[in-house]
């Protein structure tokens, strides 16, 4: 645990500035109301860097709203007022005027359904490429490349990287979005049920893709699905009713839960 | 980055512009009919205008009744033609038809839907004034030139209905199956429920597409012009010519700047046209409004 | 129980028959017209402006007519679309977290599509006067946008409105800006509807007569400059129409065919359209 520890705070951002932070996001006082409706409740909490953090709860808790907060996508929805700071190394993306779209670069993002862009299966990473600044045609193939194969899909697609996206099998979209989402050279990937739309096999292929990729980025992964924050998790947050109630290493949480809420929750198993 | 920046930039200006432009030419309409129609209201009283039958612009008096009382027969024709004209099809598409029947009766709406005014002028000219004037006028021991209130009715009607039909099946589209499942689970008849739940529910829906209908009726220009022969007078009965309000519009713009008044009576009228017409797309909107809370 | 079942029937034959009554009416239409007019569409009619004494039957065609629809419609809705994907956009894409000011603007454009045509004529008129242009192609022109824009608006927001916001949430992830979202991603995933919205719109442009009676004036020359007055074919066929002489209106109907079939090839072409378009849509 020590070692972990240390090894994070001499570890050099993502950015190179050489400043050591300690956490990937700091979430601080965090209250999100949807119109009347107080959703998120005073969430103080801190994610760790390259790890999996998994939010885990039953529905309603409000694990995905936290999650659509952390990169501000809550904008989109008429009513939904947020209010405290959640900071991304030093920048504070809620408070953030100018610089929200490349704030919003830095997270990668991951739906319950696959949303692949109505272009072909090239452009669909192509695109992130262009706005990130790739000019050459060929540095753009050779990176379109290697993303697809970073997520297991190189091999099949290759042949027809011009068709449309929507061709492809649901699972292979959710592959496609996840190459999409690192070819913008994230820090973080958020995740919201990113298997429950997809069958065994595809899924199984996505939580593999997780396990590695975690070496590299910091992953948070909404899920109500027991087994897989079991199988996957570094780090758990258990929600409910819109407040964190308990938080820790999953050995300590799974094994030891304090809380009456989190020892029923886990004696249901769902 | 910059470059993108400056996208954005330019983008969101221009969608400034058009909006904003977009949401006052209402209001742009509105004040500019008032303005023009001043003139008239100071001379004259807004209720005599509407209840005096005497138009003799020449003269200086101008009494509206007879043109909105045209209006009025023409679309409650339409309207009376439209009701089993829109209904029937409606339910029996919708309730009975196989769903690729119904799929091309939506495309021969919408083709329906797409026929300029002008040529249901052109075709009320060659069926249905000889019509008229050969066979239904004699029947009912009538002697008509076919240039007629009637005529203008029916061509109202054929020109309306495939807006009213279109909203008719999106109301009965929107009807959950579940209800029709729940009443005859309960016994009912197929008929039966059609005629207790279906159509109770669709009820609000179906009042609004035919205020939608009313609405278009009162505007609609071209083609009733065409058929109802333009003499200004109170039409006595159907065989007989009137003269709606966007007729006379129509036809008397060009001597509008000629004669004192004229033109303001005419901007007047366009009002007029303006205000009854609103109405019953509001109404038309409320209904809905309605149909869908409940 | 014998009884409710012949109401049934009964209505159920009654309800067939108007449903089959009314695909009979609009063939009857087109019959019609172009029975009436067929035999006088000559390649005559269609390729040259009147001559002389056209309106007393005698030399010449429509192309006055033909030239004048188009080149009026297509400047309108070009302008229109200009004007109205914009709008779309905003809508949508600016306007996603205010429901209420969505609403707002809806209402005004339903309203806006309301207003029938002779009105547009009478404010057209009022506002060329206002600004001190005469009858014209401009004029016309603009008349039309003013009609047409409401409509073209509504129907490419129609489709725009229903993307569901999974792929906005996924364009902003990737660090795209809103005119990015609009124009790149949202534009190609509603092109067919976008395509459809156009051409109706265009398709209401070329059969307007109300509003143009106003406002393009007419002429027998093919318009050469935006102030010339132009001759637009529902025009011409109304006024061809209300012709004393025989011949004469009989011209009338070949004009009228020949403006059915220009709407009847772009109703197909829309729905051609929008199939083809679709591929990279999900």
């Amino acid at each position: 645990m020590e070692n972990i520890l240390t090894k994070i705070l001499t570890r050099k951002n993502k950015n190179g500035n050489g400043i050591p932070h300690k956490y990937a996001i700091e979430i601080e006082n965090l209250n999100v109301f949807h119109q009347r409706t107080h959703i998120l409740k005073d969430i103080n909490l801190n994610i760790p860097k390259n790890k999996i953090t998994v939010f885990l709860g039953p529905s309603g808790c409000g694990k995905t709203t936290l999650l659509k907060s952390i990169n501000r996508l809550t904008d989109l929805h008429d009513g939904m007022f947020v209010q405290g700071s959640i900071r991304l190394g030093t920048e504070d993306i809620l408070g953030s005027r100018n610089n929200l779209a490349a704030l919003r670069q830095k997270m990668g993002l991951l739906s319950q359904r696959p949303f692949p862009l109505p272009m072909s299966i090239f452009d669909n990473i192509a695109f992130g490429l262009r706005i990130k600044g790739v000019k050459s045609k060929t540095e753009r193939a050779d990176k379109v490349e290697f993303y697809l194969k970073k997520v297991a899909l190189w091999e099949e697609v290759k042949g027809r990287l011009k068709a449309p996206a929507s061709r492809l099998s649901i699972g292979q979209q959710q592959r496609l979005c996840l190459a999409r989402g690192l070819a913008v050279n994230p820090e973080v990937i958020l995740a919201d049920e990113p298997t429950s739309a997809l069958d065994p096999i595809s899924a199984r292929v996505i939580e593999e893709q997780f396990m590695e990729l975690s070496k590299d980025y910091t992953i948070i992964l909404v899920t109500h699905i027991l087994r897989q924050a079991k199988r996957l998790a570094d780090y758990v947050v258990f929600m409910y009713f819109g407040e964190v109630v308990e938080e820790g290493n999953p050995d300590e949480v799974f094994e030891y839960p304090k809380t009456d809420t989190l020892k029923q929750y886990l004696e249901v198993g769902h | 980055m910059i470059s993108r920046k400056i996208s954005d930039l330019f983008s969101s200006a221009w969608m400034m512009v058009v909006v904003n432009f977009v949401l006052l030419l209402p209001f742009g309409i509105v004040l500019g009919l008032i303005i023009k129609s001043t003139p008239l209201l100071r001379q004259n009283n807004f209720f005599d205008m509407l209840l005096s039958a005497e138009w003799q612009p020449m003269k200086g008096s101008f009494g509206f009744l007879a043109f909105i009382l045209s209006s009025v027969w023409v679309s409650i024709i339409g309207l009376l033609i439209m009701l089993p004209l829109g209904i029937f099809p409606a339910i029996y598409l919708t309730q009975y038809a196989s769903p690729k029947i119904l799929k091309v009766m939506r495309t021969v709406i919408d083709v329906l839907a797409g026929i300029p005014s002008v040529i249901h002028g052109v075709w009320g000219v060659i069926i249905i004034v000889p019509l008229m004037s050969h066979y239904l006028g004699p029947f009912f021991g009538q002697e008509t030139s076919g240039y007629t209130i009637l005529a203008g009715g029916i061509v109202l009607a054929v020109s309306v209905i495939p807006f009213v039909l279109h909203m008719l099946l999106e109301v009965f589209r929107g009807i959950p199956v579940e209800l029709k499942e729940a009443s005859l689970s309960l016994g009912a008849t197929y008929w039966e429920t059609i005629k207790n739940v279906v159509l109770k529910k669709a009820f609000p829906g179906i009042l609004a597409a035919y205020a939608l209908g009313l609405s278009k009726a009162f505007g609609e220009t071209i083609a009733v012009l065409m058929v109802v022969g333009n003499r200004v007078q109170l039409p006595g009965n159907l065989f007989e010519a009137g003269y709606p309000l966007p007729s006379l519009i129509a036809n008397n713009y060009g001597e509008m700047l000629s004669i004192p008044m004229y033109d303001s009576a005419l901007m007047f009228a366009a009002l007029l046209l303006f205000i009854i017409v609103m109405f019953f797309n509001l109404l038309s909107r409320i209904l809905i409004q309605k149909s869908t809370i409940e | 129980m014998l009884r409710k079942n012949i109401e049934e029937q009964f209505f159920k034959y009654l309800m067939a028959l108007f449903t089959i009554g009314l695909v009979a009416l609009l063939f009857f239409i087109v019959f019609e017209i172009l029975k009436k007019g067929l035999p006088e569409l000559t390649w005559k009619m269609i390729s040259q402006v009147p001559k002389g004494g056209f309106y007393f039957g005698k030399e010449g065609g429509i192309l006055n007519a033909i030239v004048g629809t188009i080149y009026l419609s297509v400047g309108a809705s070009f302008i229109s679309f200009l004007v109205s994907l914009p709008v779309a956009m905003f809508i949508n894409v600016n306007l996603i977290r205010f429901k209420k000011l969505q609403h707002g603007i809806r209402f005004l454009l339903d309203l806006l599509w309301g207003v029938p045509p002779i009105v547009y004529g009478a404010f057209g008129f009022t506002l060329i006067l206002f600004l001190g242009i005469k009858t014209s192609l401009l004029a016309g022109t603009l008349t039309i946008t003013f009609l047409i824009t409401p409509i073209m608006i509504r129907a490419m927001d129609e489709v725009i409105k229903d993307i569901p916001i999974g792929l906005m949430e996924a364009s902003y992830s990737l660090g795209a800006t809103k005119y990015e979202t609009a124009f790149k991603i949202y534009f190609r995933q509603a092109l067919p509807g976008i395509a459809t919205a156009f051409l109706l719109a265009f398709s209401k442009g070329i059969g307007d007569t109300a509003a143009v009676l106003f406002t393009a004036g007419y002429t027998d020359r093919l318009p050469e400059k935006l102030s010339d007055p132009v001759a637009t074919l529902p025009l011409a066929i109304f006024f061809q129409l209300g012709s004393p002489i025989p011949e004469v209106k009989a011209r009338a109907y070949a004009s009228a065919v020949v403006l059915t079939i220009i709407i009847l090839l772009i109703s197909l072409t829309s729905r051609l359209i929008a199939s083809k378009l679709s591929k990279n849509s999900i």
